[in-house]
């Protein structure tokens, strides 16, 4: 096992490669695209065996992606916010095909305006389509989450595809200190992959993906996939204590720090957690009683974990790094529908919207969640959802105001 | 934990300076976290990276908003508040930055009373293209300044960040890392470490209530003709095409068609010029003129030399 420091995108690749996968089928996106370099540089040299396509778009690439692995190959690809979107009905299709491999996604905000920075929006708009969601705090866990990921979508149990999630910048060109493990035991770990019946061969041409007329039959397929994704939370609960034995890092399906005598819970998903962490410990060196759910399965929702971990709690702040417009936070949302009406649930779940667009979340303003929190409790009221924006932020947004006022203007007496 | 950033524009090696101090904190047993910070520009444009380090696992993530440590590369940078240099600087955070005036020039000027270090890293480069070793020689002076790195691991931090680019130039980075660390002995140490913000009196966030707007305000549509123009593109090019008036057969239309930003004209005689200020460097023109009549110049020696005799 080496410790070396990696960015986020090149723990990907080595997950990639430590699974052993046959195909990758790419297409290149900001920040996203050092996961395909770095595949193709190694693949060139023959440091690794397997085959890298390049495809027109993300859309061919999830087909071809779909395609490949419905041949009983193991399949990776890398997209990232634009080119989710533009992949996504073949997202919804290829999960449809039950046809397991390993996307990743590279988190970054949704146009428009465009942005090349970090929020979990694109995300979120793959929730629905019938893949796993897996999300990553740190590089190491970009890694151990890629192996694990083939593991749970090929498991018989399962068989879905499966996307890892990574923030772009704070993972995706961060460097931090990762283990490698040895070819040797990432192949023990990740096995061979068992296709069972899925033999699709060009030479013998067999329809793939049939048309259903009627609601019955389309249901029955439906709801299989939906049953399939609730399986893998006993598949996962498996596979993390397996991987915890392997490899001695232990990744449950919800993260919990110092959330057991905690009065005040945080719970948020990604790589802000990290400082969620940080601001943490710092309230309890104040002497506050808090603690923090990170949940690392979106798709399946962890709910029973959840209603377990916050029982009893006073107080439940949601950062939400996503939006939906004229509703809130997704999260919040999610975990409200989880938590209704189980006894002993939590009073106040408050929501915070913050982090879009890469926009940072300082510890001063942890704190100040924190204090909102308590306020709130203090109150018995769930407070509205803040949407986290400063005075400072608010100046600086009227003077580019007023610049594109002035241009405005110009371009009015020039007419 | 030690929190540094680097400032200085694209193509000064930045981003190789941030993982050459990683991996040498890294080498020393520390934690760390390093990246750059790429904006939508490229070259010239200013850039920044940064580097935590600390001896248990770190909790933080992003921009560093306190420094202990300032490295500008480009002292240029300095007095323009977009480059964020002074952001967050305070009487704890050591100011280092590469110009050839005085620490006491540069303590005035910015009016800041923690301390200021120079060095004098340009002065060695004559050519543009020793540029990027400005990046190596600046992680050198900062491995130095936070006390904690020696020599060696100095030099295997150099040696792992360049390896694929072959000995000679390993070679020519550590030996200007290593003489800014030895130039910098007098301050080894300067740079502490400092801790976490404090969760019992930190300044408040002042968050505040975002009004409705109308979208005639709040669109982010910009109502402005061809403005387009104004980013000089040309900046970013690191080759330059060079049309030999000479071979130039005034097709007058294969580079010009070619041309995937439209800047070379066509003059009522058939022949072609082309606009430095927005030609990328992409080199396609040189790819199709047929009687290979445009070459391809790296920038810097155009520079020198003033070819075509256009604005850069
Ligand atoms: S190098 Fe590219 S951008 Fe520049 S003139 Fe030639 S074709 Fe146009
Ligand atoms: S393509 Fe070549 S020959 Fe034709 S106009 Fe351009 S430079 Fe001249």
């Amino acid at each position: 096992m080496t410790r070396a420091l990696l960015t986020g995108n090149a723990a990907a690749a080595w997950g990639a490669r430590l699974s052993g996968v046959d195909y990758v089928p790419a297409f290149p996106i900001t920040p996203q695209t050092e996961i395909i370099e770095t595949l193709a540089c190694w693949i060139d040299n023959g440091e690794m065996p397997g085959r890298l396509v390049t495809l027109d778009s993300e859309h061919s690439m999830i087909t071809a992606a779909g395609a490949a692995a419905a041949t009983g190959v193991r399949v990776f690809s890398a997209t990232s916010s634009q080119g989710l979107l533009y992949a996504m009905e073949m997202l919804y299709t290829v999960a449809g095909w039950r046809a397991p491999f390993v996307l990743i996604n590279v988190s970054r905000g949704l146009a428009s305006p465009i942005t090349l920075e970090s929020d979990h929006n694109d995300i979120m708009a793959a929730r629905d389509s019938g893949f796993l969601q897996i999300h990553c705090a740190t590089c190491q866990e970009v890694l151990d989450s890629t192996l694990l990921a083939y593991r749970l979508g090929e498991d018989a149990r399962v068989r879905l595809p499966v996307i890892v999630n990574l923030d772009g910048f704070y993972l995706s060109f961060t460097r931090e200190p990762v283990e490698i493990p040895e070819a040797e035991q990432g192949s023990r770990f990740a096995g061979t992959f068992d296709p069972e019946n899925m033999r699709f061969r060009a030479t013998t041409p067999e329809s793939q993906a049939v048309a259903v007329l009627g609601g019955s039959p389309y249901s029955y397929f439906r709801y299989e996939i939906h049953l399939a994704a609730e399986n893998a939370l006993t598949v996962y609960d498996e596979l993390a204590a397996e991987f915890a034995g392997a490899f001695g890092r232990d990744y449950p399906a919800v993260e919990a720090y110092r959330t057991e005598d905690a009065e005040y819970i945080l719970v948020m998903l990604g790589s802000f957690a990290t400082k969620a962490q940080g601001a943490v410990d710092r309230l309890r060196d104040a002497g506050w009683s808090i603690g923090l759910l990170r949940p690392r399965l979106l798709r399946p929702f962890p709910a029973a974990t959840l209603q377990r971990l916050l029982a009893g709690k006073k107080g439940v702040a949601v950062i939400d790094q996503n939006l939906s417009m004229g509703r809130g936070g997704v999260l919040h949302t999610e975990l409200l529908a989880a938590l209704y009406g189980q006894a002993h649930a939590p009073p106040v779940v408050a929501s915070f919207i913050g982090g879009l667009g890469g926009r940072d979340i300082s510890a001063e303003e942890f704190y100040e969640m924190a204090d909102a929190l308590r306020r709130a409790t203090d109150e018995g009221r769930t407070p509205p959802p803040r949407l986290l924006y400063t005075r400072d932020e608010i100046r600086e947004m009227r003077k580019l105001q007023a610049v594109a006022h002035v241009e405005r203007e110009e371009l009015n007496e020039r007419r | 934990m030690y929190r540094i950033r680097f400032h200085g524009r694209g193509g000064q090696g930045m981003k190789t300076a941030s993982r050459i101090l990683g991996n040498a904190f890294f080498g020393e047993g520390f934690e760390v976290q390093d990246a750059p910070r790429y904006g939508a520009e490229r070259r010239g444009a200013p850039i920044f990276a940064y580097v935590r380090a600390a001896r248990e696992a770190i909790d933080e993530r992003g921009i560093i908003t306190r420094p202990d440590l300032v490295i500008v590369a480009d002292d240029t940078l300095v007095p323009e508040p977009a480059s964020g240099v002074l952001a967050g600087v305070d009487e704890h955070t050591v100011l280092l930055i590469n110009t050839m005036e005085s620490a006491n020039v540069w303590r005035h000027r910015l009016n800041i009373s923690g301390p200021v270090i120079t060095l004098p890293a340009s002065a060695d480069v004559e050519d543009r293209a020793e540029l990027p070793y400005i990046g190596a020689t600046c992680a050198g002076a900062g491995a130095r300044l936070v006390g904690v790195i020696g020599r060696e691991t100095l030099a295997d931090a150099i040696r792992l960040e360049l390896a694929e680019h072959g000995a000679g130039v390993i070679e020519r980075n550590q030996e200007n890392a290593l003489e800014a660390y030895d130039r910098m002995e007098e301050h080894a140490g300067t740079v502490t470490e400092s801790g976490a913000t404090s969760a019992v009196d930190y300044e408040r966030p002042e968050w505040a209530e975002l009004p409705f707007e109308a979208a005639r305000i709040s669109a982010p549509t910009i109502y402005a003709a061809a403005n387009s123009v104004e980013v000089r593109t040309g900046l970013w090019r690191t080759l330059r095409p060079v049309i030999d008036h000479e071979r130039c057969n005034r097709c007058w239309w294969v580079c010009s068609t070619f041309c995937p930003d439209g800047v070379i004209a066509v003059g009522d005689d058939g022949s072609p010029s082309i606009d430095y200020d927005h030609c990328k460097g992409c080199m396609i023109c040189v790819a199709m003129c047929p009687p290979h009549a445009i070459e391809a110049v790296p920038e810097q020696e155009a520079q020198h030399a003033g070819t075509a005799g256009e604005a850069p």
